[in-house]
């Protein structure tokens, strides 16, 4: 019988832990078939973070790193530096890297790593539970913003796609969203394309993934895409918002921000 | 004209990077602080020379995990820094260790706590001696008394590094760091060491991923992986404790001390010897695993013991477990970057004496 | 032998320099050395020093407390911060170029060399050091003169040779300058 679909082979066989209903599972299984596309498994080291996907190392079927909260585009940097034809991955929340790792993305950013970022933006604190995030909506509640968040007294939440854009350093940047199957596509190009950038040695790459958490937000699953698609997207518009002018990428991703 | 023609004048920062070179480091990731910083920028003009990189980090949190990053991947790497940044990177150290990856940390020490002073003192003994970050751990802690010991120990650590998968840290103090003296870069001592197996170099599809790892969610896996580490740093206890003992076979008064200490106290021994006072030195040379053999040898005419240190008094506690009360110990230290003098410390011992009468 | 000297002036006089040539031309003779700078925001425009110990035994501590064999100062806050550290009988070389105040101790072998006169007097008053360094290589017996400029001819190296010969004419008028004053005494 032929094979119309299988497991990628970018992902062991440990079974997923996340909740039902929360999409780090379909972001895993989409970096995993672009690295297994692109041929790149055996070549890759990727770093995970502390958070939601801190088991994440159990799950890519290459090798990887744990690192410490908020330090992993600083492993990768060190990763990279040793082994330049490796492809390098780090995967991090929008705790891990917009809160405690501000100054490792930044400064990585900064360096033109030649490193792929995934970051996942779910706007809370998924593992402790339910925590407000730096991502966390205005007027959001979460465990520590139980009045929902009130940008005047906690401050307003970061949009890091735009904050990266404005660096040099940076050769790609996309936000893109996995609430519906279109969407799902796009953010897939988007990764290929941020690892194609890493291929061609043009600079610091990352995709922000507006992501769902059921769990935390009270919702179920189908009301949680929803409300990535009607609260979330209005305040963190999709599109590219930095591409390197040279590199042919695999087709527009994302549409074009103003 | 031989014996000196590979001798060259250096200060000991640059003494420590180019041993760091000499023992095989090729990466080199940090951040400035005084009175460090001509480690860093020798190793941002030498490096490249040999090949290998170095990178500034944005802070020291930032340089301890480039290293964390390095090190798995299988490289020789080192940092350094100076007390608060020692204090900074005390998270990565930990998750070096818990993850087994091999490292070099130096340490040139300054004045505390907080920001503190610039100038040389020895208040990070309890932090380097008592692992210094989160759980169980231990590691190597060279520290020299001179620039050719300096630059020895530098380059040995990374072979020891290696051989355990476990960091290694040379502690020196501002005095270490900037003073200059003659130096020879000789060669280092081998050990026998395994293949890196274990690094994150890419699988090339052709084995299993490797992982570098310091979590284990189960209590069982992870007392497990702590009973490992403590089997490692058994070992080293037994094998790797090193101490000079100088004058101390008919000694009635013995010194401990270390790095600059040690320096000021020998010539407080000998000064002492010639008034007719039977004085000794205990110098641990690594501070942890603590060298209690030398202690255990002391001889029975010994009536006091006196450690010396530019801190508050830290090591005196493991001088106190090593003789476990078999002879009276004293203390005479100086703090924020004050240098004891040969006469304060002659007088402590002399006031000592009299009180053990 | 343990000679124990401080040099010390306004950052940019040279101090570090001086003191270095010193510990490595007494290396080169296969002595114990050690050289110990100040450090931190005196680096940065204020005084400068720094401790060199020369000997045949092994040095213990690189500071020099209250037991200098030597003081070379190169301006009057030097000499009046680090007289207090001689030995009694111990030299006192000051630049009398800029210091015009006489030594508050009495006990010293002080020797005035108007260093920035003779250094301008060779065509650079920058070598000012160097006119003092070519008085304490006469006035001690630590290291010699002709290995004083070996060792400069080595730390210039064949791309800066050019400054060789200016550098040797300041530590000769040093040598002469001394003689002089110290004959004097």
């Amino acid at each position: 019988m032929p094979v119309v679909f299988e497991r990628t082979r970018g992902l062991t066989e440990k079974e997923f832990h996340f909740c039902p209903g929360c999409t780090h599972g379909v972001i895993h299984r989409l970096v995993a078939e672009v690295l297994e596309e692109m041929n790149e498994l055996g070549n890759t080291v990727g770093v995970a973070p502390v958070g939601c996907s801190v088991l994440s190392y159990q799950y890519f079927n290459c090798d990887m790193h744990e690192a410490a909260h908020g330090r992993a585009p600083a492993m990768a940097t060190g990763i990279k530096r040793v082994l330049p034809d490796r492809m390098v991955f780090a995967y991090q929340g929008d705790g891990d890297l917009a809160s405690i790792g501000t100054a490792e993305i930044i400064h990585a950013a900064g360096r033109g790593e030649k490193i792929t970022v995934i970051f996942v933006n779910n706007a809370i604190y998924g593992m402790t539970g339910g925590q407000m995030a730096p991502t966390t909506l205005a007027g959001q509640r979460t465990t520590t913003s139980p009045l929902g968040r009130d940008p005047r007294q906690v401050g307003f939440p970061l949009r890091v796609s735009e904050m990266l854009a404005t660096i040099d350093g940076a050769a790609f940047i996309e936000r893109t969203s996995v609430h519906d199957p279109a969407h799902i596509r796009k953010t897939k190009k988007a990764i290929r394309n941020a690892f194609e950038c890493q291929k061609a040695n043009q600079g610091f790459s990352m995709v922000e993934i507006l992501s769902t958490c059921p769990t935390n937000w009270g919702m179920s699953p189908l009301e949680s895409l929803d409300w990535v698609k009607e609260t979330m997207m209005p305040y963190y518009p999709l599109g590219n918002f930095r591409r390197p002018e040279a590199v042919t990428v695999s087709g527009a991703s994302g549409g074009g921000h103003a | 004209m031989n014996q000196t023609m590979n001798k060259v004048l250096m200060k000991g920062n640059e003494a420590i990077a180019q041993a760091a070179i000499h023992g095989g480091c090729r990466y080199f990731f940090g951040y400035p602080i005084t009175p460090q910083n001509e480690i860093p920028e020798y190793m941002a003009r030498e490096m490249p020379k040999v090949g290998g990189v170095f990178l500034q980090a944005e802070s020291e949190v930032a340089a301890i995990n480039m290293v964390y990053g390095a090190a798995g991947a299988g490289a020789r790497v080192m940092t350094s820094s100076s007390s608060p940044g020692i204090a900074l990177k005390q998270e990565g150290i930990s998750y070096i260790v818990g993850s087994e990856v091999p490292c070099v940390i130096v340490n040139i020490s300054r004045g505390g706590p907080g920001l503190g002073g610039i100038q040389p003192a020895q208040s990070d003994y309890y932090q380097s001696t008592r692992g210094g970050g989160n759980g169980d751990y231990n590691f190597i802690v060279f520290a020299p008394a001179n620039i050719q010991e300096a630059a020895d120990l530098t380059a040995e650590a990374f072979e020891i590094a290696d051989y355990y998968r476990n960091p290694v840290m040379v502690l020196g103090d501002g005095m270490i760091g900037q003073m200059m003296e003659p130096v020879v870069f000789r060669d280092t001592p081998k050990r026998e060491l395994q293949p890196k197996d274990w690094a994150t170099t890419g699988t090339g599809g052709v084995r299993a991923p490797n992982i570098i790892n310091s979590l284990h969610l189960q209590p069982a896996d992870l007392e497990k992986h702590n009973e490992h580490l403590q089997a490692k740093f058994r070992l080293m206890r037994e094998n790797e404790a090193r101490s000079e003992s100088y004058q101390t076979a008919d000694a009635e008064f013995v010194f401990v001390a270390y790095g600059t200490s040690a320096r000021i106290v020998r010539n407080v021994v000998d000064e002492l010897r010639e008034r007719g006072v039977k004085a000794g030195l205990i110098r641990p040379i690594t501070l942890w695993p603590f060298p209690v053999v030398a202690f255990k040898e002391l001889p029975d005419t010994v009536r006091g013991v006196m450690s010396v240190e530019m801190s508050c008094g830290q090591m005196v506690d493991d001088v106190r477990l090593a003789l476990n009360g078999r002879f009276p110990v004293g203390f005479h230290g100086r703090s924020g970057g004050m240098v004891p003098s040969q006469q304060e410390i002659i007088e402590a011992c002399l006031d000592m004496l009299k009180e053990v009468e | 032998m343990l000679e124990k000297t401080i040099c010390a002036g306004f950052g940019g006089q040279g101090v570090m320099s001086m003191g270095r040539l010193i510990a490595s031309t007494a290396m080169a003779r296969n002595l114990e050395v050690s050289w110990l700078p100040s450090y931190g925001p005196e680096m940065r425009g204020g005084t400068a020093n720094c401790h060199v110990i020369v000997s045949d035994k092994l040095i213990g501590s690189p500071v020099i407390y209250h037991d200098a064999t030597c003081l070379i100062a190169m301006n009057l806050p030097s000499m009046q911060k680090f007289e207090a550290e001689l030995l009694p009988g111990a030299l006192l070389i000051y630049n009398s170029s800029l210091i015009e105040a006489a030594p508050r101790r009495e006990d010293l072998r002080a020797v005035p060399v108007p260093a920035n006169e003779l250094a301008a007097g060779v065509g650079n008053p920058k070598v000012a050091n160097m006119v003092m360094l070519g008085a304490f290589v006469s006035l001690t017996s630590i290291v010699e003169l002709d290995d004083v400029i070996l060792e400069i001819t080595e730390m210039f190296g064949v791309s800066k040779k050019q400054f060789v010969p200016l550098n040797e004419a300041a530590l000769r008028r040093g040598v002469e300058a001394a003689g002089a004053a110290y004959a004097q005494l």
